[in-house]
C-alpha cells in the first residue's frame, strides 16, 4: 500500500478555507467559552440572570461547542486525509458555509426567538415550551441543527468517495483485510484507518441525527404525528454520542501525524492498532444506551450492553492511543514546543476523562450520579483537556514558521495557566456531582453556591487563556502552512 | 456510592499524572525507539489481560443481583404512583415510615422528567427517569428518618429547578 498519492502542493484556496474554518473555530470557542463561564457566574450568583435566559445560554453553550468541536476535527481530518487521497475543497467549503447558516438558525433561534429546549432538544420538549418560545423558534433551531447536519454529512460523502477510490472498499481503508490476512501493511496510514473509522460512525450517526431532526420538525407543525418518547430519546442519544465521540476520534489524527514530527519517532500502524480502530467503530456505535441507564423500559440487554461496553471502550482509548503516545516520548528525546506539550496533554486529558466516565457508566453508580454535575465532568474532561488540546496542538504546529526555533514563552506561561485552571474547573464538576447537585439547574442551593462561585473563577482562566491562544493564533493565520 | 466513585476517580487519574510525569521527566535521553519499543510494548499485553478480567469481575459484581431491582422487601413494597409535569410531582403517597420498601411507578403527562431521591442531607439516593407514554418502576427502602426531597432531573424547561416535593419518612413502625 503507498502512502502518498496526491500532491501536497500549497493551492491558495485550499489554504484561504482553512483558515476560514480555524478563524470561525477559534472566535466560536471563545464565545461558548464565555457562555459556559456565564453559566457558572450565575449558579454562582456572581452575575444575576433570569431562567429563561440561563436556559437559552445553556442551549448556546451545548449546540455551540458541540458544533464546533466538529467543525474542529474536520478541519484537522481534511488537513492529513488530503495528503492520501484526493478530497474535493468545494465541499470542504461547502461544509463550513452550511454550519454558519445552521449557527445564524440557532442564533436566531435562541436570541430572537427565546428558545431554550436544551442542545440534545429531547423530544417532545421543542413543542412544549408553556409559551416560552414559539413553534417557529423551535423550528429554527431544529432546522439549524439539520443543515449543519447535511454539510458534515457532505463532507462525509466526499471522504467516502476518496477512501473508495483509493482502497476499494471501507474495510481496505480501515485495515479489516489486514486483521484477517495477518499481513500488516505498516505504511497504512493511521489518518486513514482514523478517518475511516469516523466516517463509518459519524455517517450513521448523523443520518439518526436528521431523522429524529425532521420528525420532530414535523411534529412541530402537526402535532397529532406523534413521536415515541422511547424511541426519540434512543435516536437523540444515539446521535448525540456518535457525535461528540466523532470530534475527538477526527482531533485524535493530529496527536498520530505531529507528535512523531517532536519526538523522532515513527507511529506506525499495527496489529493492536488495526484491531482497536474496527473495535471503535462498532463501541461507538452500540455504547450509547450507556446515556439511558435510567430508563429501566429499556430492554435489560440494553443496559447491561451500555455498561459493558463503556468499559471495554476504554480499551483502545488507553492501551493504543495512550500507551503508544507514552512510548513515543518514554527515553526520547522528544522537542517540547508548544504543540508537542498540548499534544500530550490532549492524551492525557482523554485518557483520563474516561475514568468518570467508566465509573459514571456502571449502572450502580449512575443511579446516584446521572444527571448530576458528575456528567459535564467527565465530558469536561476528554473535550477541554482532550479535543481542545488537539485542536491548539494543532494549529500552534501548522501556523508557525517553517525555521521557527525560539519558543514564544508567554504561549508556554498559558498552557500551564490553561492546564491547572482547566483541572481545577473539571475537578469543580466532579466535586459537585458527588455531593450530589444536578446539572442543568438555573439555580442552586446556598449549599452548592460555594463550588459554582470556584467554577465561575477557575472558568474564567481558562477562558482567559483561552483568549490569549486565539488572539496569538489569529496573529499567526497568515503563516499556515498545508504541509507543516 | 458516591465517594467510592470520587475516590476510584482520584486514584486513577492521580495514577495516570505520575506516568505521565514520569514518563515526560525520560523524555531527554535520545535512546533508540526500537529498544525502548520492544521493552514498552512487551507490558502492553499483560495489562490487556489485567483490564479484561478487571472487567468481568466488576461486570459480575455489579450486575448480579440486577441493580433495578434490588428491593430489601419484596413481599411488603409499597407501590406509589408518581407522575410528572411541567413543573410539579402528582405523588399517591409522600409519607413513609423507615424501613418501608417502596415500588415507585413513574410516567410524565408532557416531557421527560428525572425522578431524583434526595435524602435529608441532600445526597441523592437513586432517581429514575419520568418519561411520556412509559412508566419506569424505580425500588427503594427508605432507612433513616427524615425530610427527603424530590428534584427533577431532566431538564424539562423554565421552571426544571423548581420541580420538587418533599417526602416525609418517620421513624420506624
Amino acid at each position: 500500500m503507498t502512502t502518498r498519492t496526491q500532491s501536497v502542493t500549497a493551492q491558495p484556496r485550499e489554504r484561504l478555507y482553512l483558515q476560514l474554518y480555524i478563524a470561525t473555530t477559534l472566535a466560536i470557542f471563545v464565545l461558548m467559552m464565555l457562555a459556559g463561564v456565564v453559566m457558572r457566574a450565575v449558579q454562582g450568583t456572581y452575575i444575576h440572570m433570569s431562567p429563561d435566559w440561563f436556559y437559552q445560554i445553556m442551549t448556546l453553550h451545548g449546540a455551540g461547542m458541540v458544533g464546533i468541536a466538529g467543525l474542529a476535527g474536520v478541519s484537522i481530518m481534511w488537513y492529513f486525509l488530503r495528503r492520501y487521497v484526493s478530497l474535493t475543497p468545494g465541499l470542504f467549503l461547502a461544509n463550513l458555509i452550511l454550519f454558519i447558516i445552521g449557527v445564524v438558525m440557532i442564533l436566531g433561534a435562541i436570541l430572537l426567538g427565546k428558545f431554550g429546549g436544551g442542545w440534545t432538544f429531547l423530544y417532545p420538549l421543542p413543542a412544549k415550551s408553556m409559551g416560552l418560545w414559539s413553534h417557529n423558534a423551535a423550528a429554527a433551531y431544529v432546522g439549524g441543527l439539520l443543515v449543519i447536519g447535511i454539510g458534515f454529512l457532505l463532507f462525509y460523502l466526499d471522504v467516502a468517495r476518496a477512501l473508495l477510490a483509493k482502497y476499494g472498499s471501507l474495510g481496505r481503508a480501515l485495515g479489516v483485510n489486514q486483521l484477517i490476512s495477518g499481513r500488516i501493511d505498516t505504511d497504512h496510514p493511521p489518518t486513514v484507518v482514523a478517518s475511516t473509522m469516523v466516517l463509518i460512525v459519524n455517517t450513521i450517526g448523523t443520518l439518526a441525527g436528521a431523522v429524529i431532526l425532521v420528525l420532530t420538525l414535523v411534529n412541530l407543525y402537526y402535532p397529532t404525528m406523534q413521536i415515541d418518547a422511547l424511541w426519540a430519546k434512543n435516536l437523540i442519544y444515539f446521535f448525540g454520542h456518535v457525535f461528540i465521540n466523532a470530534t475527538i476520534y477526527m482531533a485524535v489524527i493530529a496527536v498520530y501525524e505531529l507528535l512523531p514530527k517532536y519526538t523522532g519517532r515513527p507511529w506506525k500502524v499495527t496489529r493492536p492498532f488495526l484491531a482497536a480502530w474496527s473495535a471503535s467503530t462498532l463501541m461507538v456505535i452500540i455504547v450509547y444506551p450507556h446515556h439511558l441507564l435510567m430508563d429501566m423500559v429499556m430492554p435489560d440487554w440494553m443496559l447491561v450492553l451500555g455498561q459493558v461496553i463503556s468499559y471495554l471502550s476504554g480499551i483502545p482509548v488507553l492501551l493504543v492511543t495512550t500507551y503508544g503516545a507514552l512510548v513515543q516520548i518514554h527515553h526520547a528525546k522528544v522537542r517540547w514546543d508548544t504543540p508537542a506539550k498540548f499534544l500530550i496533554l490532549a492524551v492525557f486529558g482523554w485518557a483520563a476523562g474516561v475514568v468518570p466516565a467508566i465509573i459514571d457508566g456502571t449502572i450502580v453508580v449512575n443511579q446516584v450520579m446521572h444527571n448530576t454535575l458528575w456528567v459535564p465532568g467527565h465530558f469536561h474532561f476528554y473535550l477541554l483537556l482532550g479535543m481542545l488540546p488537539m485542536v491548539l496542538g494543532f494549529l500552534f504546529h501548522i501556523s508557525r514558521h517553517e525555521n521557527e526555533t525560539t519558543k514564544d514563552r508567554s504561549v508556554g506561561m498559558g498552557f500551564w495557566i490553561f492546564m491547572v485552571s482547566a483541572l481545577l474547573f473539571i475537578f469543580m464538576f466532579l466535586y459537585s456531582g458527588v455531593m450530589s447537585v444536578p446539572r442543568r439547574w438555573a439555580e442552586h442551593l446556598a449549599a452548592w453556591i460555594p463550588y459554582d462561585q470556584w467554577a465561575a473563577l477557575f472558568g474564567l482562566v481558562v477562558l482567559l487563556s483561552m483568549l490569549f491562544f486565539t488572539v496569538k493564533l489569529l496573529a499567526r493565520l497568515t503563516h499556515i502552512r498545508l504541509e507543516a | 456510592m458516591q465517594h467510592l466513585a470520587w475516590y476510584l476517580t482520584l486514584i486513577f487519574i492521580g495514577l495516570l499524572i505520575v506516568i505521565f510525569v514520569s514518563f515526560i521527566f525520560s523524555s531527554k535521553s535520545g535512546e533508540s525507539y526500537e529498544e525502548v519499543a520492544r521493552r514498552d510494548y512487551r507490558h502492553r499485553q499483560k495489562l490487556f489481560w489485567l483490564v479484561i478480567v478487571a472487567g468481568v469481575i466488576i461486570s459480575v459484581t455489579t450486575l448480579l443481583p440486577w441493580p433495578h431491582s434490588a428491593t430489601t422487601n419484596p413481599a411488603n413494597e409499597k407501590v406509589v404512583q408518581v407522575v410528572a409535569s411541567q413543573w410539579h410531582w402528582e405523588l399517591s403517597q409522600q409519607q413513609f415510615h423507615s424501613g418501608d420498601a417502596v415500588k415507585f411507578e413513574v410516567t410524565s403527562k408532557d416531557v421527560n422528567h428525572g425522578f431524583g431521591i434526595y435524602d435529608a442531607n441532600m445526597k441523592m439516593q437513586a432517581q429514575v427517569q419520568a418519561m411520556p407514554g412509559y412508566t419506569n418502576t424505580l425500588h427503594y427502602t427508605f432507612t433513616k428518618p427524615g425530610e427527603y426531597k424530590v428534584l427533577c432531573l431532566e431538564y424539562c424547561g423554565l421552571a426544571h429547578h423548581n420541580m420538587t416535593t418533599t417526602l416525609t419518612v418517620l421513624s420506624a413502625r
